[in-house]
């Protein structure tokens, strides 16, 4: 249907086979037109303005290559080096911000991303020095008590989904409530976990379990997709050669199919970890912020590294560069909490696979 | 090894109708249907919550709230800044998302495309506190020292930049860059993997016939990954329609409706607002408060349905 509305007419169809293409030397002759263009925007004025000479090299290129091909090559051509060069420059475009965040990050966070900063809490801290200790501590325990609710949970969810209730009705059911479980946002999520315990323990009450259960409540559905996804990856054969044998349903799960899936399974963990390591809302909301250590989650507030990155960062306190230092220290710490747990899960999907799938 | 565990007796009768392993298939069926079922009861005790701590406020009279407002007209200017933000940050991520997804599945040698992909994913793990922070850091002085007055100056007549421009770069048009810098990973991540599924005999058909790259592109890969793509764009605007912190950092909030995009009157956003007003409320506030996060509940429960949609609809596109 679209073929025909694009044949062009014979005479045209004819020279774009004989006619000359864009040559290298004419395609570097636009580039450097391009680069030029750009340079000459910024050169009055005498100082390197190094975005507005990149954004006008990419537009000037954009244009130039599509009037050169148009003259040259036609108008299919043209349209073609054209979308070439937009799509490769929304990708530079898009690589601009992302690579200026982990530089900002690395760089502003390198000051104060020493023993101290590992060693010591904020109490009594005014001005400089102090650190996060109390908050890597609160990080510790919220994330470790939500992945020990959270596994267990939803690797129960997933195999009820893939073995015993595949296809029914109430699977169904739940499948969806996962996927709308997914799209809560975290903030919602940390006022559930307020409410329930503002039912037992009172109005105003702050305590790591409540963020606990807050980042339950966003990380289960996480790992029930992952796992099921895994669980499903299992071949049948492998199950029907264990009942055939006279292995009792738990038995096949327990050591058939959930050893065979087993890389999948600790990869889907350790990335959920990940996603929920860095949220800042539920915790904001639900476990707030204390000046010291405090390993006690079902009593009082407790500082975890995302609340302590917002706080130090917005109310950094005199002088406001020390505050925001150990923001930024904070903030690649979480960086490099979030990159190293991706490693370990690419490291272990390939370690722990069974001889048979490597 | 558990083959060889199970003992020789099992052979004649067909299932094995020990105590032990009626018992443990019991426990564990129970278990998992319990924790299926559990699922279900959290969702439905979520909204429950949130629904009993909202009521208070709904019964309240406007007088009994600071600022003497009802929650119609508190949550309205919220409602309309949440879905502005969203809507901008959208805007701008979902033609970059396509485009960079398309660079990375048709264009990018496979090695780039490879370590690309692996950023991609990376970042969108990265905390939202740590993009806050970058916006308000890095992006909002760029932004108010080069693009903002240039906006106002040159295309002030429209009303998104009617200014008065800010200094301070606090504006919703740096929250809309930021969002989109935080759904962009998600958008391009689903959008590359249904580009890449594009059936190959599709694409090499196009190309036989003469197509160039753009056209087979235009003509096999996007039709077939279009219900992909929008619903990797739900996926993303719920994600913006539900992001707080990085809202809450850089956005200067006011109680209006404006779509002036860089000024620093702008309307917040309804989990902005919880997260900066929620420490320090108490009594009916904080009912008002999860009320509005009811309402944000709502809004993105709606979008998600819409996404499910879409998505289940399947390749449509392929068809036709």
């Amino acid at each position: 249907m679209t073929l025909t509305e694009q044949r062009p007419a014979p005479s045209e169809q004819q020279s774009s086979i004989t006619a000359g293409r864009l040559g290298r030397p004419r395609h570097i002759a636009v580039v450097a037109g391009a680069v030029v263009l750009g340079a000459v925007t910024w050169l009055p004025a005498g100082s390197v303005n190094w975005a507005r000479w990149i954004v006008v090299t990419l537009v000037a290129y954009c244009v130039g290559i599509y009037v050169a091909s148009r003259v040259v090559e036609g108008r299919r051509q043209a349209l073609d080096r054209l979308m070439l060069a937009v799509v490769t420059s929304c990708f530079l475009i898009v690589v601009f911000p992302l690579v200026s965040l982990v530089w900002t990050v690395v760089e502003r966070g390198s000051n104060r991303f020493d023993t101290t900063f590992f060693t010591e809490t904020m109490r009594g801290v005014v001005g400089e020095g102090g650190g996060a200790y109390h908050a890597i501590i609160g990080t510790l325990i919220v994330t470790g008590l939500a992945t020990l609710m959270s596994v267990p949970f939803g690797l129960f969810t997933a195999i009820y989904l893939a073995e015993y209730g595949h296809g029914t009705k109430l699977a169904k059911a739940i499948q969806s409530m996962v996927d709308v479980m997914t799209g809560i946002p975290s903030i919602v999520a940390g006022l559930f976990a307020y409410a329930l315990f503002e039912l037992f323990f009172g109005a105003g009450t702050r305590s790591g379990m409540a963020g606990a259960v807050a980042l339950t409540v966003l990380m289960t559905p996480v790992v029930v997709r992952a796992a099921e996804e895994m669980l499903r990856l299992v071949p049948d054969e492998l199950r029907e050669a264990a009942y055939a044998l006279g292995v009792p349903k738990w038995k096949v799960i327990v050591k058939i199919v959930l050893p065979t899936a087993i890389a999948g399974l600790i990869t889907g963990v350790v990335l959920a970890i990940a996603r929920v390591i860095g949220e800042t809302a539920p915790l904001l909301v639900t476990v707030g912020l204390a000046q010291g250590v405090n390993w006690n989650p079902f009593d009082g507030r407790m500082t975890t590294l995302p609340v302590f990155t917002y706080y130090q960062y917005v109310q950094p306190g005199l002088p406001p560069e020390a505050g925001q230092d150990r923001s930024w220290a904070a903030a690649l710490t979480l960086v490099l909490i979030v990159m190293v747990l991706f490693s370990i899960a690419r490291i272990l999907s390939t370690a722990l696979k069974p001889k048979g799938l490597k | 090894m558990t083959i060889t565990d199970t003992p020789p007796d099992a052979r004649p009768s067909p299932p094995p109708t020990e105590q032990t392993s009626k018992l443990g298939d019991r426990i564990f069926g129970g278990l998992s249907l319990g924790a299926g079922i559990l699922i279900l009861v959290t969702l439905a005790a979520v909204a429950l919550f949130l629904i009993t701590e909202a009521w208070p406020t709904f019964g309240a009279d406007a007088s009994e709230f600071s600022g003497n407002k009802s929650f119609l007209s508190y949550v309205g200017p919220l409602l309309f800044g949440t879905i502005w933000a969203a809507f901008l940050a959208l805007l701008i991520a979902l033609p970059m998302a396509v485009a960079v997804a398309l660079f990375i599945s048709h264009y990018a040698p496979k090695r780039l495309a490879v370590t690309c992909g692996y950023f991609i994913d990376l970042l969108a793990a990265i905390p939202s506190v740590v993009f806050g922070i970058w916006g308000i850091a890095v992006l909002a002085p760029i932004l108010s020292r080069s693009v903002f007055p240039w906006l106002e100056d040159n295309l002030g007549f429209l009303p998104f930049f009617a200014g008065p421009a800010s200094t301070s770069g606090r504006t919703m048009m740096t929250a809309a860059v930021v969002l989109a810098v935080m759904i962009l990973p998600i958008i391009t991540a689903i959008s590359r993997e249904v580009f890449l599924q594009t059936p190959r005999l599709h694409e090499e058909a196009s190309l036989a016939l003469g197509a160039t790259k753009w056209e087979m592109i235009r003509q096999a890969v996007i039709p077939y990954g279009r219900s992909g793509v929008i619903s990797g764009a739900m996926l993303g605007l719920g994600r913006a329609l539900g992001e707080t912190m990085a809202v809450a950092i850089i956005l200067s909030p006011a109680d209006v409706f404006s779509f002036n995009t860089i000024s620093n009157q702008n309307p917040n956003t309804i989990a902005s607002n919880i997260a900066l007003k929620f420490p320090e409320s108490s009594g009916l506030e904080v009912n008002r408060l999860i009320a509005t996060g009811l309402v944000l509940f709502a809004i993105t429960f709606f979008v998600n349905a819409l996404a499910r949609k879409v998505s289940s609809a399947g390749f449509s596109g392929a068809a036709g």
